[in-house]
C-alpha cells in the first residue's frame, strides 16, 4: 500500500465531498428539526437553523390522525411482502440455477425481459384485476404484485449459482429427498442472499408510493406514505404537522436500513452482476 | 441389448423427475409472476385497442394511438419526460462515477459512511423527501428564497418548476449507482493498474484505458435502470406540482394516471403505457449499442 499524499486535487475533492454530504443529509435534518418547531417559527421568513424552543405540539396533532395505524399498515404490508417474496424467490431461484429442465432458458429470458419493463405501466390493468378479485382497498392488492415482480427470482438465482453441485449429488446419493435437500443444503448456503432480498423487498414495498396510492383508499387502510401525502393535500402549509409525519415515516425505515446495511449493499451489487 | 437400453431409459426418467421437481419449486413464484405481472401486461396491450372506460368496452383499433399524437398535452408530457431523462440520466451517471472514484479507495468505514449518506434520500422514501423539499421551495417560508435572497415561486413558475423536479429526482437517484460503482471499481484488477503505472501512465490514462472498459457493464446497467426510473417519474410530480403550472411539469406517467384514474379512460391510458414501454425499450437498446461500440 502506498501512502496517500495530500495533493491540492485531493484536498478539493475532500471539501466538495463534505459539502455534498451535507447537501444530502440536510433534508433529513430539516424534517427532524421542523417537526419540533412551533408554527410561529416555521412561518417566519427567517429560518431558525436549530429549534430553540422545541415543542411536541406537531406530534400531538399528528396523532389526532390514525398515524400509528398507518405505520402499522406499512409494517404489516412490507413484512408480508418480504416473507412471501423470500420463500417463493429462493425456491424458484434454486430451481433455475441448479436444475436442468425443459423450458429453463425460455423461462429465464421471460423473467429478465419482464424486469426491463416499466413497472408502473401495468398499474391500470392491475387495478382492474384487483377490483375483479375483490382485493381493491386491501393491503393484498399491494403485496401480491410486489411478490410477483421477478427481481427476487433473478437475485436468488445469482446467489444459488454458488451452491456446489457435488454437495447436492452427494445428498441425493445418500437418499435425501428434494425438500430435505432444499432445507438442509440449499438454504444455509443462500442465507446471505435471502437477507439481502428481505431487506430490499421490505424497503421497496414500504416506499412504493404509486402502487399504494392506486390500490388503497379508505382512511384506515392507508400506509404511512399515503397518510402524509393526504395530510399534505389537506393542509398544504402546515409544515410542522407534515414534517412530524415525514419524521414518523422516515425514522423507522432508516433505522432498519442502518441495521441491515451490509446485506442491502450486497443485494444491490449481486442483482447487477451479469444484469 | 437390454443392457444398452436401460441407461438411456433411466436417464430419461431422471430428467423427467428433475423437470417435475424443478416446476414444483418454481410453481409458487410463477403463480404470482403470471397472475400479477404477465396477465396485467397482456391486458394492458389488448385493452389499448379498445375504447375502455367504466361504462364502455368497444374495439377501436389504433384510434387510441392516433389520438395520442394529436393530443397536445401528451406531446407536451412526452417532451417534458424526455427532457427529464436527457438531463437526469447523464448527470446521475457522471456524478455517481465521480463520487465513487473519490471514495472507493478510502478506508472501509469512511467509504460506507459516504455510501450511506448518498443512499439516504432513497431510504427516507419519496414522500418524506418530497414534502421537505416542497417546504424548502416554498415562496414565503422556504430556505431557498432566504439563502438566495430571492422572491421566486420555485414550483409555481413554469420556467423553474421542472428544474426543481429534476434536482429532487437527482438526489433520490444517485444512491444505487454509487453502491454499484464502488463495488465495480473495487473489482478492477490491481495488477493491471500497477503495470500501467510502472510504464508511466498518468492517472487519467489509467482511468480511461483500464478502469473505464472494466466497469462498462456496470455503467450500462446504471444507464438502463436510471433511464427506466426517470421515464416513470410520477410521485414527485403528483406531490409537488400536479403537472402544472400550465402542464410545464406534466410527464407521461402523470398524464396516464390522470387519464385513467381521473377521467376513467383506461384504454387511452393503456395505449400511452404501451408507447412509454416501447420508448424505454428503444432508449435502453440505444444505450447498449452506443456503449457496446465504445467498448471495442
Amino acid at each position: 500500500m502506498k501512502r496517500i499524499k495530500a495533493t491540492p486535487y485531493k484536498v478539493i475533492t475532500a471539501v466538495v465531498l463534505a459539502a455534498l454530504a451535507f447537501f444530502f443529509i440536510f433534508p433529513l435534518y430539516w424534517i427532524l428539526t421542523g417537526s419540533v418547531k412551533t408554527a410561529a417559527v416555521i412561518n417566519d421568513a427567517t429560518p431558525q437553523w436549530f429549534p430553540l424552543s422545541p415543542t411536541l405540539d406537531n406530534y400531538q396533532r399528528l396523532f389526532d390522525n390514525p398515524a400509528l395505524l398507518w405505520l402499522f399498515n406499512s409494517v404489516a404490508m412490507a413484512v408480508l411482502a418480504m416473507v412471501l417474496t423470500c420463500v417463493t424467490a429462493s425456491m424458484a431461484g434454486y430451481a433455475l440455477a441448479k436444475k436442468r429442465f425443459a423450458g429453463r432458458a425460455l423461462l429465464f429470458s421471460i423473467f429478465i425481459c419482464a424486469m426491463a419493463l416499466p413497472k408502473q405501466v401495468i398499474l391500470i390493468p392491475l387495478l382492474r384485476e384487483m377490483s375483479f378479485l375483490n382485493l381493491h382497498d386491501s393491503m393484498w392488492a399491494v403485496i401480491l404484485p410486489t411478490v410477483g415482480w421477478p427481481f427476487g427470482v433473478f437475485l436468488m438465482k445469482q446467489f444459488s449459482e454458488n451452491i456446489p453441485g457435488e454437495l447436492l449429488e452427494a445428498a441425493r446419493i445418500d437418499g435425501a429427498g428434494e425438500a430435505r435437500m432444499f432445507t438442509e443444503i440449499v438454504l444455509p448456503i443462500i442465507k446471505p442472499g435471502i437477507g439481502a432480498l428481505a431487506i430490499f423487498t421490505f424497503i421497496n414495498c414500504w416506499n412504493d408510493y404509486f402502487l399504494q396510492l392506486i390500490m388503497l383508499n379508505s382512511r384506515t387502510k392507508l400506509t404511512i406514505s399515503l397518510g402524509i401525502a393526504k395530510l399534505q393535500a389537506e393542509m398544504s402549509t402546515d409544515f410542522g404537522l407534515i414534517m412530524a409525519g415525514a419524521a414518523l415515516a422516515a425514522v423507522p425505515i432508516i433505522t432498519i436500513f442502518l441495521m441491515f446495511q451490509k446485506y442491502f449493499t450486497k443485494g444491490i451489487t449481486m442483482g447487477a452482476v451479469k444484469g | 441389448m437390454n443392457k444398452q437400453i436401460k441407461p438411456s431409459i433411466m436417464k430419461k426418467s431422471l430428467t423427467r423427475r428433475e423437470t417435475i421437481s424443478a416446476y414444483l419449486f418454481l410453481a409458487p413464484a410463477l403463480v404470482f409472476f403470471v397472475g400479477f405481472v404477465i396477465v396485467p401486461m397482456v391486458m394492458c396491450l389488448v385493452t389499448s385497442f379498445f375504447n375502455y372506460s367504466m361504462t364502455e368496452f368497444a374495439f377501436v383499433g389504433f384510434d387510441n394511438y392516433k389520438e395520442m399524437f394529436q393530443d397536445d398535452i401528451f406531446i407536451k408530457a412526452l417532451a417534458n419526460t424526455v427532457l427529464i431523462v436527457v438531463v437526469a440520466v447523464p448527470a446521475v451517471t457522471a456524478f455517481s462515477l465521480w463520487v465513487s472514484s473519490a471514495i472507493y479507495k478510502m478506508n472501509g468505514a469512511l467509504c460506507s459512511f459516504f455510501r450511506c449518506i448518498f443512499y439516504l434520500p432513497v431510504v427516507t422514501g419519496t414522500v418524506a423527501v418530497t414534502v421537505v423539499w416542497k417546504w424548502m421551495f416554498n415562496k414565503y417560508t422556504g430556505l431557498f428564497n432566504y439563502v438566495l435572497d430571492s422572491d421566486i415561486s420555485w414550483l409555481g413558475d413554469s420556467r423553474t418548476a421542472i428544474w426543481c423536479i429534476i434536482l429532487i429526482l437527482f438526489t433520490t437517484s444517485v444512491g444505487q449507482p454509487i453502491v454499484l460503482y464502488v463495488s465495480a471499481l473495487g473489482n478492477v484488477d490491481d495488477s493491471l493498474i500497477e503495470a500501467a503505472q510502472v510504464d508511466g501512465a498518468t492517472s487519467r490514462q489509467v482511468f480511461w484505458k483500464i478502469k473505464w472498459p472494466q466497469i462498462m457493464p456496470t455503467t450500462l446497467y446504471i444507464l438502463v435502470i436510471t433511464t427506466i426510473n426517470s421515464f416513470q417519474c410520477y410521485a414527485l410530480i403528483q406531490l409537488l406540482t400536479s403537472g402544472g403550472p400550465n402542464h410545464s411539469t406534466e410527464t407521461i406517467m402523470y398524464y396516464i394516471y390522470y387519464q385513467a384514474f381521473k377521467l376513467y379512460r383506461y384504454g387511452y391510458g393503456n395505449a400511452m403505457g404501451v408507447i412509454l414501454a416501447i420508448i424505454i425499450a428503444v432508449f435502453s437498446a440505444l444505450q447498449f449499442k452506443v456503449a457496446g461500440k465504445k467498448n471495442d
